[in-house]
Parts: C-alpha cells; structure tokens; sequence
C-alpha cells in the first residue's frame, strides 16, 4: 500500500477529481428532483378514481396504460443500455444531436421517475381513506385533496425512499461514462489512463463516492426532522375562553347519565 | 319552516346487498334530529348518502328545492354547504390545529387567509381549543381531536351539520367533553343531523329522534315519543336492549 502515491495522485489531479465529484452531483441532485416532480405527478394521476363512463373514463384508461408502460421499460432495463438507446437513438430517430449533460439529465430524471412513480404510488394508498374523505367533505375535489392534504403527508413518508433513489443516482451516474460524460469515474478513467496507476486512482475515486453518499444521507436525516417540526407545541393562554379539565368532561358526563 | 334537506325514496346497495331501502326523511332549519338504531342498520351509510360520499344508487336527495342526484349539480359546492364529523375524526395530519380549520375555507370557499383565521378562531373558541392552535392532530387527545373536526365543519359554515357517531371511537372519559360542545351547537340554534349510541344524548337535544333498523326508517317521532311511547315492537326491542 502506497499512501505516499495516493496522496501524491490526488494533489497532482484534484481539479479534475473536483470536477467529476462535481458533475457528479450536479447530474444526481437534478436527476432525483426533476425524477421526483415526475414521480409525483405519474403517481397523482395513475389514483385518478376512475369515472363510471364517458370519454374521460377511456382517456384516462389510454393515460395509464402509457404510463405503466413507461414505470416498465425504465425498471426493467439497466439504465446504461438506457443511455446507449436514448444517446445514440436520438440522432437516428429524431434526428437531434443531444448534447451530452443534457442526455444524462433527461435520462436519470426519466429512469428515477419511473421508480419514484411506484413509491409515489404506494405512498398515496397507504394514506388514510379518512383524509380523502375530510377532504372531500369540506368540498375539496381530487386535486385539491391531492395538493393540500395526501401529496405532503406522501411526500414526507416517501423521504427515506426518496434519499435512496438521490444515494444510487450518485453511484449510477457513473454508468454515463458510457456517453463519455464527464462525471467522476469518467474522470478517474481519464486519470488512470494518464498515470496507469489503476487501484490507487481508485481508491480515491472511491473515498470521493462515500463522502458524497454519507453526506446526502446525513442532510435527509436532517431534513425528515424539520419536517416533523418540533416535538412538543406551545399552548397559548390568551386564547383560552373555556377551560375544560378532564374532571369537568367526567363530571359533566355522570350528570348525563343520571 | 323549510327544509333544509329532504331525501326521498333513497336507495343504495352495495353489489346485490341493499343496504338503504326507500328512505324518506328530511331534516328542517334549525332541527336536531338524531339518528339511532343498531349496528349494521345503514344509519352512517344514510349519512354518507346525503353528503354523496357514497353513491346512491335511486331516490333524490332535494338541497334548496334542487335534485342534487338530477342534476349536473355541482357536488363540491354542495359540500361546503355540509359539515361533517367523522367517527375517526381524520384530521388533516399534515396541517395544524389552525390550518386544518383555515385550508378549506381559503382553498375551497376562497376566504382571504385573514378572514378564514378569524372564523376560524371563532369556532376554536367555541369548541374550547382555540389554546391550542399550533398543535398537530398527533399530538392531540380523541376528545381534543374531535372538538378541532368540529370546529373545522363549523368553520365552513354550513347549513347543516351531520355527526356520523362522533363519541365512538372516544375513551369513557373524553366523551363528555364533546357531547357538551354539541349541545352547547344544539341549543345555539344550528341544524344538526346526529347518528348516536348516546341515548341520553339523544333524549336531551333532539327535537326529533329517527329509529333505524335493516335499512329502513321504523319510526320516528319526539324523544317522548320514541323513548317513552315507542309504537313499533322493533323500536321497543332495540330501547330495551341499549338500556342494559
Ligand atoms: N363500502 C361498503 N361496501 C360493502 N358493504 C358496506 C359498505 N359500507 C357499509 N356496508 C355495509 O352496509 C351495512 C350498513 O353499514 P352502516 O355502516 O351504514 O351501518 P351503521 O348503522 O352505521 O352501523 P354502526 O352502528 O355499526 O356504525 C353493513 O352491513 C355494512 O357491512
Ligand atoms: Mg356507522
């Protein structure tokens, strides 16, 4: 083991560590936010309750069977084949030259989305029939309901899950080399081509990965318990007009019965 | 006076098994009508009827002199004109004491959010939890939690307030505190439509008691008479039974 080369690799070629690191990042944190917006918005629609008949009834049937088709495609294929298809497919197909950074986002946003719309799902029927009901009682329809009250409570529960998609972004991106993005292990391909020393080049690139995955997971954590707010809630005195002890509700109650 | 509610002929089923068979009944302004009769009789699912959570399957439902089951009326407004108290509660979990009795008056009945906060802390007061406005549902007893879904309804203002068995689901001792809320509303003067196991309740407040049993309405008539005199051998068998 050579900690005396490792560190000299890293001072020689940190800035292009940094920017791979960088790229990296960059690539995951639009990925997982743009994949989560189309996450929420394919889970919202795929609970649409189905209407008895009429024209909305077979449009949203057309509607939902595109979009299973899509969750399908993007979960069951590996997303560097995902990349190659879309990357090289474009030009052919569309006749559209992609630009490089532009294809990565578009294809991890599209391929987290695809994952983020079955978590999506599952969180928005695990919500209480209760809250749909509130909602609905007080005259919300379905997307009020969904805005103000089921998509927060979703959207809280779904974070641990969330964080873990943002967590196997960081290290898929990595599969964009494919593309010869610029990300980080693109970048320590580069270097280790240049100074063919391929396990200590590495191993930093791998030290470089796990500061970045712990460091999203700690922030999440973080984040989960703003969103919990505080623990316990002030009671405002002022306000108080009727004060109700427990022992009046028993009293009050055993007059009741009598 | 009007009514304000009147269903006629309402049927509903759920696949082959008819839960509501040709009900009529309407609630005037300013009743109290409660609704008791054993488990099972289709007393919530007639509540559920009449504010459409459920789908009925026949009859009409007249709200101000209109069909709503005719028309293309639009259910949503209808709603805000209902307010319901749901045996659970269902708090919105995610908004506090305050903001669950302010987000359906700014987003559906489009109150300015300083308007909505003072009807809001209108009916807080009343219900007795106006202390209490920055706590979350979680973080609340079921008596408090019930108090704040009434004053949740009543911040909507409706015309008429449908209880589908608010004490069940409460501990023996937190019972008491939102019966007296609601009889404090009976006596205010609002059109309360109440399904209850509380007879006592029931007894005290109505102006009128409906007896329910296997999807039809037995009988109906003053507390006296359904408590005292009830007429129909079904009536006086449930009474005896719920006396126990
Ligand atoms: N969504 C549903 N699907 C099928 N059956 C239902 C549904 N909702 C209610 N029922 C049935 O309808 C019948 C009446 O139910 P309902 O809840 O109206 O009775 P209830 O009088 O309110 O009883 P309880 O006093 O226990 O609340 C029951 O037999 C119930 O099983
Ligand atoms: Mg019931």
């Amino acid at each position: 083991m050579t900690w005396g080369l490792i560190l000299d690799i890293f001072k020689t070629y940190w800035p292009m560590f940094l920017r791979g690191a960088g790229m990296t990042l960059f690539i995951s944190v639009i990925g997982t936010v743009v994949g989560t917006i189309i996450g929420l918005l394919i889970g919202t629609i795929r609970t649409i309750p189905t209407p008895d008949r009429g024209p909305n009834k077979i449009l949203l049937k057309l509607v939902n069977y595109i979009l299973t088709a899509y969750v399908e495609f993007f979960r069951g294929t590996p997303m560097i084949v995902q990349a190659s298809v879309i990357y090289y497919g474009a030009p052919l197909f569309l006749g559209i030259d992609m630009d490089r950074i532009f294809a990565a986002l578009f294809i991890v946003s599209i391929n987290t989305g695809a994952y983020i719309a079955e978590i999506v799902r599952g969180g928005i029927i695990s919500v209480d029939k209760g809250q749909f009901e509130a909602a609905h009682a007080i005259g919300m329809n379905h997307v009020k309901t969904m805005l103000h009250v089921v998509l927060p409570q979703v959207i809280r529960n779904i974070l641990p899950a969330v964080g873990n998609e943002f967590v196997v972004n960081i290290k898929d991106t990595s599969v964009l080399n494919v593309i010869s993005v610029t990300e980080l292990f693109f970048q320590s391909k580069s270097i280790a081509g240049n100074n063919f020393r391929y396990f200590e080049t590495y191993f930093i690139t791998s030290i470089i990965y796990l500061i970045m995955t712990i460091t999203v997971t700690r922030i999440l954590r973080i984040l989960e318990r703003k969103l919990d707010g505080p623990d316990n809630f002030t009671v405002i005195p002022g306000n108080q007009m009727q004060v109700q002890k427990p022992e009046d509700a028993v009293k009050r109650r055993d007059a009741l019965k009598q | 006076m009007g009514n304000v509610i009147e269903v006629q002929h309402l049927k509903k089923s759920f696949g082959s098994n008819e839960i509501l068979k040709d009900i009529d009944f309407s609630v005037k302004k300013g009743e109290v009508v409660c609704i008791i009769g054993p488990s099972g009789s289709g007393k919530s699912t007639l509540l559920r009827c009449i504010n459409l959570l459920e789908k009925p399957s026949g009859g009409s439902i007249i709200y101000n002199g209109q069909n709503i089951l005719d028309h293309k009326h639009n259910i949503y407004d209808y709603r805000t004109k209902l307010g319901m108290v749901f045996q659970q509660f269902n708090l919105f979990n995610n908004h506090d004491v305050l903001s669950n009795c302010v987000v359906g008056q700014t987003k559906v009945l489009k109150r300015s959010v300083k308007e909505a906060e003072e009807v809001a802390m209108k009916y807080l007061n009343v219900v007795g939890m106006s202390q209490y406005i920055k706590a979350k549902p979680r973080q609340l007893s079921g008596g408090m939690k019930q108090r704040v879904a009434i004053a949740r309804a009543l911040s909507m203002e409706p015309d008429v307030m449908l209880f589908d068995e608010p004490t069940s689901a409460l501990d023996p001792e937190m019972v008491g505190e939102v019966l007296s809320v609601m009889k404090k509303l009976a006596k205010s003067g609002l059109t309360m439509l109440v399904v209850t196991h509380e007879m006592q309740f029931a007894k005290e407040v109505s102006d009128r008691v409906v007896f329910m049993d296997q999807g039809v309405i037995v009988e109906e008539g003053t507390p006296e008479q359904i408590f005292d005199n009830p007429k129909q051998e079904r009536t006086k068998e449930f009474l005896s039974r719920v006396a126990r």
